[in-house]
């Protein structure tokens, strides 16, 4: 890539033609609607200006207007390949405003459905890494999985894709005997297609080759950008949220953070594949250590109860009227809430005047923040790598455009 | 530990910047610093450089709307009390910065407001790259202008709308519908 580089700083500036490409909003191969008018030297990347805001949904006003527990299935339309992350990420928020004390049990239930949202998340960037590059087989293995983990989730809150899990407290339900049956079921089938789809590409000379020195940040840019998550630890920041600010008990688990040294397409997918790993090894501890207790904390006001109290019992039957109909006012404060999402730090930012809707709600969103690096990263590169720079950033539309 | 790491936070924000500190305020877990408006580009610049702070990390950057009301129930406590420099009274516009020290595990937020009528704030883009796309969203939705912003356009609603739509005075939902009375939704 050097060679070619100093060649076109040879030729004087006048002589030289440019063509513009338009790529996107909609093309196969950027994954979501993402809109990038490049300016082209040949197939050299010489500058590129993104689009974006193509699928804006106005969440953050569209909250202002909600009651709180109507606002959870906004969260799940950021991003949606992690949606149970970023529902519980609100969950608590509300809790932290609320001060309630949530019981261990719901805690580790949070954590295990928080890591198989990653291990979603993460399975779907590789494998589309892989797709990108051409190989389509691991691609095909890893949705099978996906559909595994979706399965789960469907046995907890009904629900797959944008999921609505748990309430502001708590879980709805008890994990059922047969939700831990296909979680166990995940947990034997999950690692040896992981480990098998780690063989077809990750000391595959040809994957190599390719992703190597392709895409790459330095740290000291990458942190300049604000990146967070795997992005920013394959730069070789060790900073996850889970540890500098653990959150739901992920101080009682042991696991290591993985880091990366150039920052390119190969570290970002090692980081994500080694990320895998340890959610599956956090998932284990969870399930192990699984304390007894409650699926809920006692907040009333917010927790719908159960339907035969609703007719025996009058308290039950005015909370739940409250709740339906939004009726319930929080106490006044300013709060933020991070956790550790599929693509960074994903942060609720909250004001309440102590009104039933939220005086103002912002989401940090870790892929808008990191994508502005896009144009800076693509620079001098080819069109091909762009591509596959995209993907391996893992910018999912939703979150970005909010 | 981490009360004292505060108290020394905000000695040498007041050591440098005595007269633009506003209130300090513990806000849940978060140290939340209201400044004047003047110089919060160098009071960041100073938090990058110093030694003793290291806020190298900017993790977000919005902005909220306080629309002025002749109630006495103030929006939100303290927020209502900040003097901004105009002679009628007005709604504002706050910025709240969000920095985080990643080798001491620190953050502080740090919060100015502007008046509503003429929001104007130099950029952050020279200390943090990352401020760019959060500058232009704060411009997009609130109509925040940030003098030397390399490129200050709308950045999620369409190039053409005129209003900004997050500030307070658009509602949410089309005022000329008659079919959709709040009454009907406990509203």
């Amino acid at each position: 890539m050097d060679s070619t580089t100093t060649d076109i700083d040879k030729v004087i500036p006048e002589e030289k033609q440019y063509s513009y490409l338009n790529l996107g909003p909609t093309h196969p191969a950027t994954h979501g609607i993402f809109q990038n008018v490049l300016k082209m030297d040949g197939e050299i990347i010489v500058e590129s200006e993104p689009t974006i805001g193509y699928i804006h949904r106005a969440f953050e006003k569209l909250a202002e207007r909600r009651p709180y527990n109507q606002i959870t299935p906004i969260t799940d339309r950021l991003n949606y390949c992690s949606a149970p992350i970023n529902n519980i990420g609100w969950h608590m928020t509300v809790e932290k405003l609320l001060n309630v004390e949530i019981p261990k049990r719901v805690q580790y239930l949070r954590v295990i459905i928080m890591e198989l949202a990653r291990i979603t998340d993460h399975l779907i960037c590789n494998a589309v890494i892989g797709v990108d590059t051409g190989a389509l087989t691991g691609f095909v293995y890893m949705f099978q999985q996906r559909e595994l983990v979706y399965e789960i989730y469907e046995e907890i809150c009904g629900a797959r894709l944008t999921t609505n899990i748990g309430r502001i407290g708590g879980f709805e339900r008890d994990f059922s005997p047969k939700a831990w049956e296909k979680i166990n079921k995940f947990m034997k089938e999950f690692p040896l297609v992981l480990k098998e789809f780690e063989n077809l590409l990750s000391r595959n000379r040809i994957f190599m080759d390719r992703t190597i020195g392709c895409g790459g940040i330095k740290a000291d840019r990458a942190l300049n950008y604000s990146f967070t998550g795997p992005n920013l630890r394959a730069a070789g920041v060790d900073y996850d949220v889970r540890v500098a600010k653990p959150y739901s008990s992920y101080q009682d688990f042991d696991f290591t953070i993985p880091v990366g040294l150039n920052g390119d397409v190969y570290d970002r997918f090692m980081v994500r594949q080694e990320e895998m790993w340890q959610s599956l090894n956090i998932i284990k501890q969870a399930m192990d250590k699984l304390p007894e207790g409650p699926f809920h904390a006692e907040v009333p006001e917010f927790y719908l109860p159960p339907k035969e109290e609703v007719y025996n019992n009058m308290e039950a039957l005015i909370y739940q009227f409250k709740i339906v109909m939004g009726e319930t006012d929080v106490p006044k404060g300013e709060v933020y809430h991070c956790v550790e999402g599929g693509n960074g730090e994903l942060g609720f930012y909250l004001i309440s005047d102590g009104g039933r809707t939220p005086f103002r709600l912002h989401f940090r969103r870790p892929c808008y923040i990191f994508y502005q690096a896009y144009p800076e990263i693509i620079k001098g590169s080819m069109l091909s790598d762009a591509i596959l720079t995209m993907s391996s950033m893992n910018v999912i539309a939703g979150e970005l455009d909010a | 530990m981490a009360d004292s790491q505060e108290e020394k936070l905000v000695s040498i924000i007041k050591e440098k910047f005595e007269d633009q500190v506003v209130l300090v305020e513990q806000l849940y877990d978060f140290l939340t610093i209201t400044l004047k408006k003047d110089k919060i580009v160098e009071i960041i610049r100073f938090l990058y450089d110093n030694p003793e702070t290291k806020f190298q990390f900017l993790t977000t950057i919005t902005a909220i709307h306080y629309p002025h009301t002749n109630e006495s129930r103030t929006v939100m406590g303290q927020a209502s009390n900040i003097v901004v420099d105009t002679p009628a009274p007005e709604g504002k516009i706050a910025l709240m910065y969000q920095l985080h020290n990643l080798y001491s595990n620190e953050r502080v937020r740090l919060k100015i407001y502007l008046p509503e009528s003429n929001p104007v704030v130099p950029t952050l883009t020279t200390v943090f790259s990352a401020a760019n796309w959060m500058e232009r969203e704060a411009y997009d939705f609130f109509g925040v202008i940030f003098e030397g912003h390399p490129n200050l356009k709308r950045i999620l609603n369409v190039e053409d709308m005129v209003i900004f739509p997050m500030r307070k005075e658009y509602p949410l939902e089309d005022q000329t519908r008659d079919d959709k009375r709040d009454e009907m939704f406990g509203r």
